[in-house]
């Protein structure tokens, strides 16, 4: 473990490779200084266990019902969270329905970024009619609240886990194109720009090998603390009826099912709650301490 | 009786790689008198200065076995002791205008707030003691700059505000950090020149702190020549042609001079043990 | 026939409606491997003059010709392979997201020119570097080291015309000395033509084999090195930029300035 210790931290890298993840080292030991980042990690590492074992380590099968076995309260033996109307095991909709949060989230996260940095990169850097065109579409999308453009969305689409995700990552990405835009018009006038233009480079080297790595830290940060916001909309989606449909144990759809037991029975509807909560906080934590070690200017020179 | 007198003064700074010390073991002492300290960058040369006013914020430390101001020691004042110290009795220029000086209000506004803040002086007395002050920094049309914002003023005027900022409490001392630095080459002169009179009218004691050898040889009464957060050598300015240490000596003839040989310049020879990181 | 020939070169800049002339009418020559300097306060123009020369400036009136031929907007590849910049910042120069590698790599693989590893650790070896910091990233880099990269990389592509914004006035004494020395060095083995600015007039005069004053984008005064030396300027600006400028020689016994 030594040796690998010190192969990261050599002072004088000898490839490529060695450089990159000495430096991806020291930023996780810059990580690890930080508690409540390390609580977001922990919670976020957990979504990510829980989803890969879920078949493993869930108690009953999510699907299958047992009338008999109604509204259970939670402590009940076999079911430690309960059972909802159908006499589902609530604890293993759980763990089944991170698999589901999961794969929204990775979509969108993989999509929104990704388009809203190239739009704002482009806009950023080419200025004059490209950047008003491109940031006036920005601004339609920005101008309608989320969930009400998803709901659209997915009101023309139909209903759908796969439609779900489309339309939350289309109205995710303006606030990605806001933020490159803004990171690009700082870089676009420095001196290794300059040089680089000067070597003769064209705009798409320029844009794809020296701006872009200067927008990931922000990028990164806003997406960690957009996924808080991502589950909450799928779960309105689910809740609502136009996102993932039922039998699925997506925890918005549980929550709104559970809407009709929520004074007597209110587990069925807290319990997909807390779940929410405690992915949404873990997001959060970790974006807040991922903003403390990207941030260039705590990076040292 | 001296006015100020450090000893054993050392800055740490803990990073997540390890405490980092920019100063490590500085002593001196300065009466009404102009003491130059001179150091290239990673000197530590900025961080004694502000130490002196205990303007260094966590995750850095100072320490020192004796730090004693007209008789007050700064190690054990509180941070309202050193509030009533900073500004009234020691004063700070720094390096660049355009940075010191608050962007949003205006000259006026800036030198008269200490005024009417901490001495409870009326509106119509401190804007009188304010354009006093921009007389005595030889500012011709001192009711336009009071006016004025700090971007409107070019480089030479805003060092000469900012002069006139730290003065007009009339400190007894004053730590300037590199005044002329920013400024352009004929400006520097003009200003160096209020500063000198300013000083020696006032009866100051001044610490300046630049990276430029031969002009602090100029301006001070006695050096201090600091590397890596130590203090190398000591001699009076007039004798910095007879320095002894080999780093003084490098940075006194590794400049270009106008007229000078054309070979390569004598470089620094750091082989030597004062430039060991561990060596006292 | 000069390498470099600017005439009425005049540079304004419209910065919301309010023009700013950066550079008014200004000529001059450079010849082949001579060292060409400009000096001048800051607000003078000579740095928009090099940024004109790279075509990162907006021309409003006279030309620029390089080895006879007029630049045309944009510049085309060939110009890359004979001008080259060091800029004045070494902390802003280097991308910091890249290795020293790469940004020495990068001018070869733009203009597809093969062999890049042997030519990479060859360049580090020319500024005085060691090899071992080959995969370094800027920041593990001081700034006298960093300048060395930034020059390594301006003499990738081998120009013949090498553009120097400053190129010592971030660094500290001792290692501005040796950045000198190793600019001086470079040049007389490589047979470069110089341009270099300045606010620093005993740099320039260590550097160069003539200068020209300038002041608020105009060229005041053309001079040999010999004459500024001697003191031989006729304009009072030259003179005063001069006397600022010696002034700093040390003098033992302390004038009041």
């Amino acid at each position: 473990m030594t040796t690998l210790r010190a192969w990261l931290t050599d002072p004088s890298p000898s490839s490529r490779r060695q450089a990159r993840l000495g430096q991806s080292y020291l930023a996780w030991l810059r990580i690890r200084r930080n508690r409540l980042a390390m609580a977001g990690l922990v919670i976020v590492g957990l979504l990510l266990l829980v989803a890969a074992c879920a078949p493993l380590i869930a108690p009953h099968d999510p699907l299958v019902q047992d009338l008999s076995r109604r509204l259970l309260p939670p402590g009940t033996p076999g079911n430690l969270l309960g059972t909802d109307d159908f006499g589902r095991d609530i604890l293993s909709r759980i763990l089944y329905g991170s698999r589901i949060t999961l794969y929204i989230i990775a979509l969108v996260a993989v999509t929104a970024p990704v388009l809203g940095l190239l739009i704002g990169t482009v806009s950023g850097y080419f200025g004059g009619w490209v950047d008003a065109v491109l940031m006036r579409i920005t601004d339609i999308f920005l101008a309608f609240p989320r969930l009400i453009l998803a709901l659209a969305l997915v009101a023309v689409l139909g209903p759908g886990i796969g439609n779900a995700v489309l339309a939350i990552a289309l109205t995710a990405w303006p606030p990605y194109a806001r933020i490159a835009r803004a990171e690009t018009l700082t870089v676009r006038n420095s001196d290794y720009i300059a040089a680089v233009r000067l070597q003769g480079a064209g705009a798409g080297r320029i844009i794809w090998g020296h701006i872009v790595p200067m927008c990931l830290p922000s990028v990164i940060i806003r997406v960690t603390l957009d996924m808080a916001g991502v589950i909450l909309i799928a779960a309105g989606l689910g809740f609502l009826g136009l996102g993932v449909q039922p039998p699925m144990p997506e925890w918005g759809l549980m929550i709104s099912s559970g809407r009709k037991f929520l004074f007597e029975q209110w587990w069925v509807a807290t319990m997909p709650g807390l779940a929410i909560f405690l992915v949404s906080l873990g997001f959060n934590l970790l974006g807040d301490g991922l903003r403390d070690v990207l941030d260039p200017r705590s990076a040292g020179k | 009786m001296s006015l100020l007198e450090v000893q054993n003064l050392r800055v740490t700074f803990d990073t997540e790689t390890g405490p980092v010390q920019a100063v490590r073991g500085v002593s001196f002492s300065l009466g009404r008198e102009r003491l130059g300290i001179v150091g290239e960058s990673g000197s530590g040369k900025t961080m004694t200065g502000r130490s002196v006013l205990r303007l260094i914020r966590p995750p850095g430390r100072i320490e020192a076995d004796r730090m004693v101001f007209d008789g007050q020691d700064l190690m054990a004042a509180s941070e309202r002791d050193m509030r009533a110290l900073r500004g009234k009795r020691i004063g700070m220029v720094m390096q660049d205008p355009k940075y010191s000086l608050n962007p949003v209000m205006n000259v006026g506004e800036q030198l008269t707030e200490g005024l009417r803040r901490r001495d409870r002086i009326g509106g119509a007395e401190a804007r009188a003691k304010a354009i006093a002050a921009l007389e005595a920094v030889q500012i011709r049309d001192p009711e336009r700059v009071m006016a004025a914002y700090p971007h409107e003023l070019s480089g030479g005027m805003g060092q000469r505000v900012m002069i006139a900022m730290m003065l007009i409490p009339e400190p007894d001392l004053l730590i300037a950090d590199e005044p002329t630095s920013a400024l352009d080459v004929t400006v520097q002169a003009e200003v160096l020149s209020i500063l000198d009179a300013l000083v020696r009218d006032r009866g100051m004691g001044l610490i300046f702190i630049s990276h430029d050898l031969r002009l602090v040889g100029r301006f001070c009464d006695r050096v201090l020549v600091m590397y890596k957060g130590r203090v190398v050598e000591e001699l009076e300015a007039k004798h910095l042609t007879e320095a002894q240490h080999p780093y003084t000596r490098g940075l006194l003839n590794c400049l270009p001079r106008i007229g000078g040989p054309r070979g390569p310049l004598p470089g620094l020879d750091r082989s030597g043990d004062w430039a060991q990181e561990g060596v006292a | 026939m000069s390498l470099i020939e600017i005439d009425d070169l005049s540079v304004t800049f419209n910065a919301k409606g309010r023009e700013v002339r950066a550079v008014e009418g200004v000529s001059l020559s450079v010849a082949a491997r001579e060292s060409y300097g400009l000096v001048g306060e800051s607000g003078s123009g000579k740095s928009t003059i090099l940024r004109a020369l790279c075509g990162l400036a907006p021309v409003t009136g006279g030309s620029i010709r390089i080895g006879g031929e007029v630049l045309r907007m944009p510049r085309g590849p060939g110009f890359s392979r004979r001008v080259q910049m060091v800029f004045q910042d070494p902390y802003a120069s280097l991308h910091p997201r890249h290795t020293i590698d790469r940004t020495l790599s990068e001018p070869l693989a733009i203009h597809g020119i093969g062999g890049s590893d042997a030519k990479v650790v060859k360049a580090l070896t020319d500024v005085g570097l060691p090899t071992s910091f080959r995969f370094r990233y800027p920041h593990q880099l001081s700034g006298g080291q960093r300048q060395r990269v930034a020059i390594a990389r301006a003499l990738m592509l081998e120009p013949e015309i090498l553009l120097l914004d400053e190129p010592t006035s971030a660094l500290d004494a001792s290692v501005q000395a040796e950045v000198l020395n190793l600019l001086d060095r470079l040049r007389a083995e490589r047979g470069l033509t110089f341009l270099m600015v300045s606010h620093d007039l005993a740099v320039i005069d260590h550097m160069c084999d003539r200068v020209l004053v300038m002041q608020h984008g105009r060229a005041v005064e053309e001079l040999a090195r010999d004459d500024l030396a001697a003191a031989r300027m006729t304009t009072a600006y030259a003179r005063s930029l001069f006397e600022a400028s010696a002034d700093r020689m040390l003098d033992p016994a302390k004038a009041p300035a």
